[in-house]
């Protein structure tokens, strides 16, 4: 069993990462909560779009990822800001369960933002010194689970980057740690590859269903899904079909039969590869997978996408030599040689491995140097 | 190097690994055969090449799956984009 060194939580998961989170309940108290993480070094704020009225499956949506990422194991400790103490107690009781320390604050109760930011401040630094004394330990593989991910797609992703990833992700798997491959609608046209791969003929079932609504979902909307997904970008890098593009995303999963289908931001339950419900949209399905507790991101991009997650590290891997050359900035690992020489794809595995294991120890991705990260949480519905 | 790489031997397209101009060669390699295809159009980098005859209505192979169907005649060597490949799947305009 490989060993790397990682933080245990009270819960007995554990972290890659020792954030302390600033949580903002619902929209209406972002500001203070950047204010706060802008201030408090160590500190991460957690600040999304609504919240507020949401109802039904958007607002359980909200709840589950906003505590899902409260309770991380990348995530020491936790202040949770609300309008009043009620909204942030009730985000708050959801990530409690995980042990660690999470205090509350409510503006209201506060009197103004900038009491709000003084007294955030004040605890959130308390906080981080105190998430300072935890040391790293020796942890297994089983304990992590990597999610998969692909934005900015061109022809490269199927062909160099992406088989890449599923090569690491095999071996990950037979090491012990979980994979997490997402976003079903880049599953059409290639659904029955990884149907026939689900141990549960019923996640098989969900596979089809998954991939079956986003589809209806285009001839509700009496649209040609073409311009949309694949995107001009993925069109000008020869991607011509969603059809093409999905052969090329599902390879990043590599070839191990599925153990579970979950739904976004649910923690996977089962090691090995898991299937998680998000859309296609790289921010909101990477929301999802931190909700559901992925330690780290592996994202292949073609074109070129820079955008990853925060509290999970995301690594950013491409194969188009022309890429790696112009967003050299944000790219941590360059696989184009497979495409300039023919370089075998498990040599660029191994160097994907061999990056991940450091990413792991605390090397920090070109995403967590530039805080190149956004959160946006899926919404289906209108608040009311 | 190739400079264009097919990726299942029952593929009829293949994918080019660098910006190459009509008229131009590419040498493929599928399996032990090498097959030469010499370009119809400038096909950019990343962009398919069709290694065949396409029929109008014919299924494009790419990772020896259908990832669409020729909208129009396509002939060996003709670049193959979304002006003459359609997709099947989640096609709101037609439902």
């Amino acid at each position: 069993m490989t060993e790397f060194l990682g933080y245990r939580r009270p819960d007995g998961r554990v972290g890659v990462r020792n954030i302390v989170a600033v949580v903002s309940a619902m929209d209406n108290t972002n500001p203070c909560a950047n204010r706060i993480a802008n201030i408090v070094n160590g500190a991460t704020a957690i600040a999304t779009p609504f919240g507020r009225t949401q109802i039904g499956h958007d607002f359980e949506m909200t709840l589950r990822t906003l505590s899902g990422i409260g309770a991380h194991p990348n995530v020491a400790a936790v202040l949770v800001l609300g309008l009043s103490l009620a909204t942030a107690e009730t985000l708050a009781k959801r990530i409690r369960p995980s042990g660690k320390p999470v205090e509350i604050l409510g503006l209201q109760e506060a009197g103004n933002t900038m009491a709000l930011t003084t007294e955030g401040v004040r605890i959130t630094a308390d906080l981080v010194v105190a998430a300072t004394e935890q040391t790293r330990e020796l942890c297994n593989f089983s304990d992590l689970i990597i999610a998969v991910e692909c934005g900015g797609s061109d022809t490269t992703s199927g062909i160099a980057s992406n088989p890449t990833v599923g090569l690491f992700a095999d071996r990950f798997i037979d090491e012990g740690g979980t994979i997490i491959l997402s976003e079903p609608a880049e599953f059409m046209g290639a659904e029955h590859i990884l149907a026939s791969r689900a141990v549960n003929p019923e996640d098989g079932e969900r596979i089809f269903e998954m991939v079956k609504w986003f589809e209806e979902e285009a001839k509700r909307n009496g649209v040609d899904m073409r311009g949309t997904n694949p995107t001009p970008d993925n069109i000008e890098g020869g991607l011509t079909t969603l059809e093409e593009k999905s052969l090329g995303a599902i390879a990043k999963g590599g070839s191990r039969p599925i153990v579970e289908v979950i739904d976004y931001s649910e923690p996977p339950t089962k090691q090995g590869l898991v299937i998680m419900n998000t859309p296609s949209a790289a921010c909101e399905s990477m929301t999802g997978l931190l909700g559901g507790g992925a330690h780290m991101i592996i994202f292949s991009t073609g074109r070129g996408n820079a955008i990853g997650a925060p509290v999970s590290p995301t690594i950013k891997i491409t194969g188009n030599p022309h890429t790696a050359l112009t967003m050299k900035e944000n790219i941590d690992i360059d696989v184009s040689r497979i495409i300039t020489e023919g370089e075998a794809l498990k040599i660029a595995a191994d160097q994907l491995w061999d990056e991940m294991l450091k990413f792991a120890r605390g090397k920090i991705t070109r995403c967590e140097v530039l805080q190149e990260d956004q959160l946006s949480v899926s919404r289906f519905g209108p608040s009311v | 190097m190739e400079k264009a790489v097919v990726i299942k031997a029952v593929d009829n397209v293949a994918t080019c690994l660098a910006d190459m101009t009509a008229g131009e060669t590419a040498t493929i390699r599928i399996d032990d055969r090498e097959t030469v295809i010499t370009l119809q159009n400038d096909i950019s980098f990343g962009h398919k090449v069709a290694l065949t005859d396409i029929a109008k209505g014919g299924k494009i192979l790419k990772y020896a799956e259908v990832i669409g169907i020729a909208s129009q005649a396509i002939t060996m060597g003709e670049h193959v984009h979304i002006h003459n490949v359609e997709s099947i799947r989640a096609r709101g305009d037609k439902a």
